[in-house]
């Protein structure tokens, strides 16, 4: 191997530094493994800072009826029972416990009368049940974990890109990178590595997330032979940002519904009585999503193509103290006043249910040695994700697979590094630099972000899906030819031409993923199958590479044991 | 279509100068959108940090027409288009490339402070007007814009010997917490150096998320330094007692 390559030595190397990554390693430093933390963006500034509304968790504060039985409950029904029922038992159990050891490492949230823990209410879940400072909850919880992590001692890489998995043999044994920065390579030996890189949505043209949710972390572990599962489940958040275009699907936080926002059409009509009169504006992320879009196709929409969400009836200081990002956002970048008028919002491409498949207690992977936890694995949230049930993820199984991980690491023999592998991985990296001539891989992503938007959205249908598949073999096509100009140098067309690959592996997954599921079921609507079929509601889809192809099979969702059928049989 | 000229800083530690981009203007259209319009169609290595576009991560700092400021949320409508809009890197910081500087120095900063740390035998009950009292420290997004403005830093380099409004910032947000139970007044003196700040100002004037930096967070920060250390009655007690 070439001996001029940094290498750092860990016992678990975690990818990705939001608050998966961050408590994963803060468990593994915890159970006395040598940690890294390898992320894309500075530390601090992953997407969890982006999340609003707050932490999902039955600490029944505030409604004293609330238990892990209920959140556990309403888990199942609103991922529409694909759920991984023991994912979905731990995450209820455990999430209190993970809230209370986050004030305690110093995170402040907002209390009630009685100086508890204030929880508000959400889309989906029976009770006031999440723990929230105004609408910034994710900033608390990912400088609590950060300052955490950082006095118990972990490594940071910051800037720093993985773009391969090593491996030796069946095992995980490290991985490759490259600095952002200077574009120097970079390996990381490890015995055990932990996949938190978050989601896929910069492969969508209207989305909340930001350009680091490229599928890295999926694409990584589906590369090294790990399964992908339910990755047809794809969230369009209901309410982005439409207005004006430079701030198109900029999140909206489900906490203005929370808080009592009204969602109507240009004709003033509450439509939401239509869709779920039960549960109206606070019904499941999926059902909204598709009543927005349903009222704009069908003529009911605003001026700019979406609905208006109107808080103003509350007081301004109510609206400015519990939504105060909201407030500043719509005033600056809109120039509405969000206590005087409504909004105008509209479907955003938001979230990944689907992942790397994962055993619920370790977060083990099925390749030894690796594993994956918050938006990257897969199986807590089934067909549909509640709000607030993300940050609750983060929590307990970012702290489950750091565990897990650590375990691993103290029964496993160091790894063996394959030059071959790291040679094989800088040639591919470096290969656009050595062609003359090329398109920019700039205009590549923009036609992947079109084509995905236009034949794989809320709504699917077959023949779109079949010409979607096209659209990814001709653009990865082109992928293959782009041109990067410059340097090494922190240099992003460079950095987006294996972001592009990524983004081609996780949708071509999310494709073949939905065309196979022929039926309607939470976020994955089909047009041409409106009906929810029993016999897939017992389905997940499972990809995994072979023979250098997508293959895609069906496995048995777990059954679940009596106990928890009788708590899902009971009406709350 | 309408058109902006943005002159926008190329090069890195060994020298560069500012280019023009011609970009066509877009209703709404924020600073770092017409930046990733030059990235995307004339300039595709051009370097810049950015991550929410929506005001929450504090990654796309630049100094745009000679003011620091989030690109995210500056909007073209509000600057004067009839000359080239220019966009610098933060001077405070060592230039890596185009818009990207070295921040590293103020994660060194950050490890010099002493986490949170409870007050022994403390029960988990807060009250929400201390809570509150905080929250403006907490809702700091790390831009470092203060740091960048801060002519300690900016103008005298002393990186040495002074922290920077951010992490009093910090330091206020862990003094105040309602259950914290640890000083920091000699890691403020000593480490951090909060006595070379002669509260100008201008940390809170460039604030995005309109942190009182000087008047809530280091004025009060610098009083409790006094109290501890240059308090003339405890002085001479201290000095009575050979302490």
């Amino acid at each position: 191997m070439n001996p001029s390559y940094e290498t750092h030595e860990h016992d678990v190397l975690i990818i990705g530094a939001g608050g998966a990554g961050l408590r994963a390693a803060i468990e593994a430093l915890a159970q006395g493994a040598r940690v890294g933390v390898v992320c894309k963006s500075l530390l601090g500034k992953a997407h969890t800072v982006m999340a609003e509304g707050g932490i999902a968790a039955a600490m029944s504060n505030v409604d004293k009826a609330d238990d892990w039985r209920t959140h556990f409950r309403d888990t199942m029904r609103g991922g529409k029972m694909l759920n991984d029922w023991r994912m979905a038992q731990l995450h209820a159990q455990e999430a209190p416990e993970r809230v209370r050891e986050l004030e305690q490492w110093g995170a402040l949230f907002d209390r009630t009368a009685d100086g508890e823990i204030l929880q508000r209410a959400f889309g989906g879940h029976t009770f006031k049940r999440l723990c929230h400072v105004g609408d910034r909850t994710g900033l608390e919880m990912i400088r609590t974990l950060q300052d955490r992590g950082v006095h118990m001692g972990f490594d940071v890489f910051m800037e720093c890109t993985v773009t391969r998995l090593l491996k030796d043999g069946d095992r995980v044994s490290g991985a490759f990178g490259y600095w952002r920065e200077q574009g120097r390579f970079v390996i990381f030996k490890a015995k055990s590595v932990v996949i938190a890189t978050g989601g896929i949505g910069k492969a969508w043209k209207i989305t909340s997330n930001s350009w680091e949710y490229t599928g890295d972390g999926m694409t990584l572990a589906y590369e090294a032979g790990a399964e992908l599962m339910d990755m047809e489940f794809v969230q369009f958040h209901p309410t982005g940002m439409v207005w004006p275009p430079g701030v198109q699907g900029i999140l909206v936080t489900e906490a203005v519904r929370g808080e009592g926002g009204i969602l109507r059409n240009k004709n003033g009509e509450r439509f939401m009585e239509r869709y779920d009169p039960k549960k109206m504006e606070l019904s499941t992320r999926d059902v909204v999503a598709r009543a927005i879009y349903t009222e704009v196709r069908e003529g009911r929409g605003t001026e700019h193509g979406g609905a208006y969400l109107d808080i103003s009836q509350k007081p301004a200081d109510y609206v400015k103290k519990k939504l105060p990002s909201m407030y500043h956002q719509f005033l600056e970048l809109a120039d509405v006043d969000i206590t005087k008028g409504p909004m105008e919002v509209g479907p955003t491409c938001h979230y990944m249910m689907g992942g790397i498949r994962v055993d619920a207690e370790t977060a083990q992977s099925s390749v030894p040695g690796l594993f994956a936890a918050g938006e990257a694995a897969a199986g807590l949230h089934g067909a549909n994700r509640l709000g607030g049930n993300s940050l609750s993820d983060l929590l307990v199984f970012g702290r489950r697979a750091g565990l897990g991980a650590a375990e691993h690491a103290k029964k496993a023999g160091v790894p063996a590094l394959d030059s071959a592998q790291v040679e094989d991985a800088s040639r591919k990296i470096l290969a656009p630099f050595e062609r003359p001539s090329g398109e920019s891989p700039y205009d590549v992503h923009h036609d992947l972000q079109a084509a995905m938007q236009s034949l794989v959205g809320i709504y699917r249908q077959e023949e779109d899906l079949f010409r979607a598949l096209g659209e990814i073999e001709k653009l990865r096509a082109r992928a293959a030819r782009v041109r990067v100009e410059g340097s090494r140098m922190f240099n992003p067309g460079w950095h987006l031409t294996r972001d592009l690959e990524c983004m081609f592996t996780v949708t071509e997954a999310v494709t073949r993923s939905a065309l196979a599921r022929h039926e309607s079921r939470g976020a994955h609507s089909r047009l041409d199958y409106p009906k929810l079929d029993d016999a897939w509601g017992k389905k997940n889809n499972v990809i995994v590479q072979k023979d250098g192809a997508m293959s895609l099979f069906d496995v048995p969702v777990r059954e679940m044991p009596d106990d928890l059928k009788q708590i899902m049989a009971e009406e709350k | 279509m309408a058109e902006a000229t943005l002159r926008i800083f190329r090069g890195d530690q060994k020298g560069g100068q500012a280019a023009d981009y011609h970009v066509p203007l877009v209703p709404g259209m924020v600073v770092l959108d017409a930046v990733h319009s030059v990235q995307a169609h004339q300039a595709p290595d051009l370097a810049v940090r950015w991550n929410c576009k929506a005001g929450k991560c504090g990654s796309c700092s630049a100094e745009v027409n000679g003011r620091p400021r989030l690109m995210c949320k500056t909007r073209m409508d509000s600057l004067p288009l009839d000359r080239p809009v220019t966009i610098l890197p933060m001077k405070a910081f060592p230039l890596i490339k185009d818009l990207v500087t070295d921040v590293s120095w103020n994660y060194e900063v950050n490890r010099k402070i002493p986490p949170f740390q409870p007050r022994p035998g403390v029960v988990w009950k807060m009250d929400q007007r201390d809570v509150d009292r905080v929250q403006e420290f907490r809702k700091c997004i790390e831009c470092f814009l203060c740091q960048d403005v801060c002519h300690v830093l900016r103008d005298h380099g002393k990186r040495e010997q002074f922290g920077g409004p951010r992490f009093f910032v910090r330091v206020a947000g862990l003094e105040m917490h309602p259950l914290d139970g640890l000083s920091r007044g000699r890691v403020l003196k000593e480490q951090l150096g909060i006595g070379l700040c002669n509260i100008t100002k201008c940390c809170t004037e460039v604030c995005p998320e309109e942190i009182h930096i000087t008047d809530n967070a280091i004025i009060p920060l610098k009083e409790r330094v006094v109290d501890e250390f240059y308090d003339p009655l405890l002085m001479l007690v201290r000095k009575i007692r050979g302490a």
